[in-house]
């Protein structure tokens, strides 16, 4: 070995020492700041955090577009949803004065609440587009309770870090972090263009997400978990969809 | 082709370490070789690594976007679309999943989860790619040197002349191996500064959270259907620009061109010991 391998073997070796510490340096204060997300593992995690880490940065507070009433959709398509199961045929029989929403977790006070409990909260409408990851989408008025006032009622540790939901559907539950759980446009959304949410749509209660896609707009919710760690779910990528290969994050 | 890879050699490695292992490979041709071959440097090493990766990208970026396509194969034009709403346009293709009217008695396998993570993916690197270039060649004189046409190239009679030499389909001539003619500046500039952003643009203003930062960049498109059209349409602009642009390396001299992309080097001139090569070695 002479010395110029020698030296450039040293400058290399520094270099990456410096790389790799950098790369440890940006990774915990990344981590810090809430900007990795739960499905950051694997081939697609660099894609997928770089995405999440500058919507972050980008739209922790922004509003997602509001539209006129004009503008409307005359056919909001419902899309597709699994045949009732028989629980959600007997609570529809009923007409959902037996629906429940529970909230567990990092909570002062683990609630659950009816229908009527949630509309006797102020009640919030936005005017807004609701955008399938296949590319089509309409525009409709929901209405509902912002998600942050339930949170308030129930009181959330300041650890709380994500809100895990659940639909009646089995299998079909998503997370979000406090910024989208705590944003303004984030409903409990049970009315749609000025009538209750029909059940195509997700009623009687669907979860109303206006900066992601439709897949985390989950339909006939009924339970709420608020954690400081998504490890304990499922897999812990934090929802069906990322375990199904869809990313978490899908605010694109 | 021995005497063409002892010109190689000779003129791009000056350590005799280096050459004496590689000559000892070859045969006596080589002074004959070195009199009738020069090899020159035709790209440099940021403009070849960019040049992959953003290839690569773009496999992966077209793969991806035709297999999200085809989970809705339908266009529209506005804020809104949908199964239940008219079309600008639709694909007649059978679509991915079940609830789109496609005429079609079948459904396609669905593929967007992982279509959308590569998709996105591949477009942070490309992007980042895109952006180190585009600075670099501010400042290392390639774009003025070799991507923006000189005023005299720019007249109609030097313009028509190239034009017409393409549709004659000449060959290009020798000094198209070292620069670039006006056509293809003018290609490559409406490449970069044009479509380039006009895609990355359109993708933006598909994204429901960055159009929440930023809502003018969709609503001077006029609406997210239209950005995810028009989107369609530029990738289409894409793919043209990829197609004509294989067949005029092809043309061009696929392995010559190949090897100045790879390499970095070109080779001119004819190598005395073998004039039948040049028929493959056209530069």
């Amino acid at each position: 070995m002479n010395k110029i391998s020698r030296r450039k073997l040293i400058t290399t070796g520094l270099a990456a020492a410096g790389g790799v510490a950098g790369l440890g340096v940006a990774a915990h204060i990344a981590q810090k700041y809430g900007l990795i997300p739960p499905d950051h593992g694997g081939i697609y995690g660099l894609g997928e955090t770089l995405t999440y880490a500058s919507q972050r940065l980008l739209t922790r507070h922004s509003l997602a577009r509001e539209f006129s009433k004009s503008q409307i959709s005359k056919r909001p398509f419902p899309n597709e949803v699994e045949p009732p199961t028989d629980e959600f045929k007997r609570l529809q029989a009923g007409g959902f004065a037996d629906w429940r929403l529970s909230v567990s977790g990092m909570v002062a006070r683990p609630a659950s609440f009816s229908l009527d409990q949630l509309k006797s909260y102020p009640a919030h409408t936005q005017v807004t587009m609701l955008q399938c990851e296949e590319g089509w989408s309409y525009i409709s008025e929901w209405i509902g309770v912002p998600l942050s006032h339930v949170l308030d009622v129930v009181g959330i540790f300041p650890q709380a870090r994500y809100v895990v939901y659940f639909s009646i559907e089995p299998d079909t539950w998503e997370s979000i972090d406090m910024a989208d759980a705590l944003h303004p446009q984030t409903f409990l959304t049970y009315g749609m263009n000025g009538a209750e949410l029909p059940v195509g749509h997700g009623g009687p209660l669907r979860l109303r997400l206006p900066r992601q896609v439709g897949y985390k707009n989950v339909k006939f919710l009924t339970h709420l978990t608020v954690t400081d760690n998504l490890k304990g779910f499922g897999k812990g990528l934090g929802g069906a969809s990322p375990e199904g290969g869809y990313a978490w994050y899908a605010g694109i | 082709m021995p005497a063409e890879r002892a010109a190689w050699y000779h003129s791009r490695v000056s350590d005799s370490a280096y050459v004496a292992s590689g000559a000892s490979a070859v045969p006596a041709a080589v002074p004959t070789a070195i009199a009738t071959k020069t090899v020159t440097s035709r790209h440099s090493a940021l403009v070849r690594v960019t040049h992959w990766i953003t290839t690569l990208c773009f496999f992966a970026l077209l793969v991806t976007g035709a297999e999200i396509v085809i989970s809705h194969p339908r266009f529209y034009w506005g804020e809104t679309g949908n199964d239940l709403t008219p079309t600008l346009f639709k694909l007649p293709i059978p679509a991915s999943r079940r609830l789109v009217p496609t005429g079609y008695k079948y459904v396609l396998p669905d593929a967007n989860g992982w279509s959308r993570y590569l998709h996105f993916q591949a477009s942070w690197v490309v992007v980042l790619t895109g952006l180190l270039y585009a600075i670099s060649i501010l400042f290392s004189g390639h774009l003025r040197e070799n991507l923006l046409p000189g005023k005299a190239d720019l007249s109609w009679p030097a313009v028509s002349t190239v034009i017409s030499g393409h549709l004659r389909f000449k060959r290009p001539s020798e000094a198209e191996a070292w620069s670039y003619n006006v056509l293809q500046r003018l290609s490559y500039l409406f490449v970069i500064f044009v479509l380039f952003p006009l895609v990355i643009w359109t993708g933006l203003a598909m994204s429901p959270a960055f159009v929440s930062a930023v809502p003018a960049a969709v609503n001077v498109l006029g609406g997210q259907q239209s950005a995810r059209t028009l989107h369609f349409f530029v990738s289409l602009a894409l793919l043209l620009f990829l197609l004509v642009h294989v067949v005029m390396v092809w043309r061009a001299g696929f392995r010559s061109r190949m090897r100045a992309m790879i390499t970095g080097t070109i080779i001119t001139g004819r190598a005395g010991t073998n004039p039948a090569g040049s028929n493959t070695e056209r530069t």
